[in-house]
């Protein structure tokens, strides 16, 4: 029998990763779902909603529920619902756009720690730095220094976030630099940059997918504390930590401020986080050990 | 082991030089002149000069730097822009509600999480590790202030069974300590048993199937004994690990817990001044936490020598 003709189980299949994880269980289904309302709801918020979220009408404050404010009023007159709906948009931005760019950045200061020793001591000290920084400390303040847009915010919960994906990328790196393959590549002289992408950086794309979908969790979350904390992007833009913090005032008189936005919060970081757990059981089965041995 | 304590704790040095570093740089390197950015919009001219003579921003940039190390390691951590008082002294005064939480929530979270990971690992498969991995999802998704402002409405509010927030020094009786500290440490505790539990029932998995705990209940020791005496101590280093690495977490989670539940720790004093723009009290509170957190991680790397005698550095 030709060897070449035996099958080779190490060989990735062409198809890439399937998604049937997003329904691999129940409660996995449940999260698909949910996250899905929640990014829709978040999308047509316009279409949902005829109130303007930002408009004020100091006339209407703190109203109870009714059917034309289907979640009452807060302490402006504006239209909870409308103002969660839109709220949403931020949170969202905020989840893909700190996994996408935290993972580039990352990816590619982990490609070299991972290939060239010398850079590997530097860059691992800066990240051991970056990684010593509460994360939530290290974002207000860049958040108060470089005045609170969409973008310092997105930088400001991005930074944290790098030194993750970095170590990642760098101890898949390292195990895979020592295949046979990536062996021979560099004796037949392969040109360094073609080594990285074409041999190295696929090794990664598996457990980075797993990662971005825990550093989104993860975004979501500080974006919604520094809001609260009076330290995110300004308090007339609807965002669930906004809302939340003009609701602390009154959360005596009107908890739902506080409740109807921090429960959309949590049910969608509880959705990404379980279609992450998915996503790693599937994708990535490896990382289970490496969290465990590390 | 000597040689191994010298060596890790000269490691620490470039970690915190790297925190030193980006500490400095992060005023001098956003847009714009540092001293206005302090200052405000509505700053004159000469408080634009007092705070440049201040913070010596007239100097090059590295002899800045290396004056600020210098008077940092000589315990010299600034003083506040706004008060005009000593940052150390600041800290000093507002340690106690935030130390209070941070303790009592590691000491509650190891003495939940860690009998609720060995159980899920025993009883792998059934329905009591199911819950227990839901309750880990759960508290890892939903933040410290939700919990926090359903406990109040719940246990404070409807129930009246503890005040709705404030704190009261341990030095004026212990009840009313701890009727002010309990709702913030249950708070608190979700996420670290969440993360705790978790960690201990995946290395409980891995060393239940050794061959040592197959010996150990063929010698006939209770099943306790086998689970506690030889399993987990096996186990334990992932989880001491996760605990360490927790702390930034727990150090996070004291900031947006004081201001839920109104604590006048250092929490609350960090986001007073990030929200005046007080630098110097920005500065040392981000250097202090790191600070806490590598001195922390660096005691339990030395803790591992002592508890797994298979590890000889």
């Amino acid at each position: 029998m030709a060897i070449e003709s035996l099958p080779n189980p190490a060989l990735p299949s062409r198809s890439g990763p399937s998604l049937g994880f997003l329904t691999a269980t129940p409660i996995i289904a449940l999260a698909t779902i949910c996250l899905t309302l929640v990014i829709l709801s978040a999308i047509f918020a316009p279409w949902l909603t005829s109130h303007d979220p930002q408009l004020l009408a100091p006339a209407l404050r703190l109203k109870p529920a009714s059917s034309e404010y289907l979640l009452g009023t807060d302490a402006y007159g504006r239209d909870v619902l409308a103002r969660i709906l839109y709220g949403g948009r931020i949170s969202l931005l905020i989840g893909l756009g700190a996994a996408v760019t935290s993972i580039v950045i990352g990816l590619f200061i982990g490609l070299f720690s991972g290939f060239f020793k010398l850079a590997d001591a530097v860059m691992m000290r800066v990240m051991d730095g970056l990684m010593a920084m509460p994360g939530v400390l290290l974002a207000i303040a860049v958040v108060s220094l470089s005045g609170a847009t969409l973008t310092t915010v997105l930088i400001a919960i991005t930074i944290p976030e790098i030194p993750r994906v970095a170590r990642l990328v760098r101890s898949v790196v390292l195990s895979a630099r020592e295949e046979p393959y990536v062996e021979a590549a560099i004796s037949l002289g392969s040109s360094m940059p073609k080594i990285m992408l074409k041999h190295l950086m696929p090794n990664t794309v598996a457990p980075l997918i797993v990662q971005g979908t825990f550093i989104a969790a993860s975004a979501i979350l500080t974006e919604a504390i520094l809001s609260f904390l009076g330290a995110g992007i300004s308090p007339e833009t609807p965002t669930w930590g906004n809302i939340m913090a003009e609701g602390r005032a009154f959360f005596q008189v009107k908890p739902s401020l506080i409740f109807w936005p921090g429960l959309l919060l949590s049910i969608a970081i509880l959705s990404v986080n379980l279609i992450g757990d998915a996503a790693r059981d599937a994708l990535d089965p490896r990382m289970k050990q490496r969290e465990a041995g590390k | 082991m000597l040689g191994y304590l010298i060596r890790r704790i000269l490691a620490a040095i470039p970690v915190m030089g790297v925190v030193a570093l980006f500490v400095f740089l992060l005023l001098r390197l956003t847009p714009g002149d540092p001293a206005a950015i302090i200052a405000g919009d509505n700053a004159t001219a000469e408080q634009l000069d007092r705070i440049r003579t201040q913070l010596g921003l007239n100097e090059p940039l590295y002899t800045q730097f290396f004056s600020w190390v210098w008077r940092l390691l000589h315990g010299d951590f600034g003083t506040s822009l706004i008060s005009n008082v000593p940052v150390l002294q600041m800290v000093n005064q507002r340690i106690e509600p935030s130390l209070s939480i941070a303790l009592s929530v590691m000491l509650v979270s190891i003495l939940v999480a860690i009998p609720l990971g060995v159980i899920a690992a025993w009883k792998h498969g059934t329905w009591i590790d199911r819950f227990v991995m839901a309750l880990s999802v759960i508290g890892f998704s939903v933040p410290v202030f939700v919990i926090g402002y359903v406990l109040v409405q719940v246990f404070a509010i409807e129930l009246r069974w503890f005040p709705v927030q404030g704190f009261r020094s341990i030095s004026r009786g212990f009840g009313p300590f701890f009727e002010r500290i309990t709702l913030p440490t249950v708070a608190l505790s979700f996420v670290y048993v969440a993360l705790i539990a978790r960690m201990t029932r995946a290395a409980m998995l891995g060393v239940l199937g050794e061959d040592y705990v197959r010996t150990a209940r063929a010698k006939g020791i209770n099943e306790s004994g086998v689970l506690f005496r030889h399993a987990l101590r096996n186990a334990a280093v992932p989880v001491i690990t996760v605990i360490g690495t927790g702390f930034a977490l727990l150090i996070s989670g004291v900031v947006v817990t004081e201001s839920v539940f109104n604590l006048p720790g250092i929490g609350r004093l960090t986001v007073d001044a990030v929200l005046a723009r007080d630098f110097p009290v920005i500065q040392a509170m981000i250097l202090l936490t790191s600070g806490v957190y590598v001195g922390v991680n660096l005691l339990i790397d030395l803790a591992y020598a002592l508890l797994d005698p298979r590890i000889r550095y």
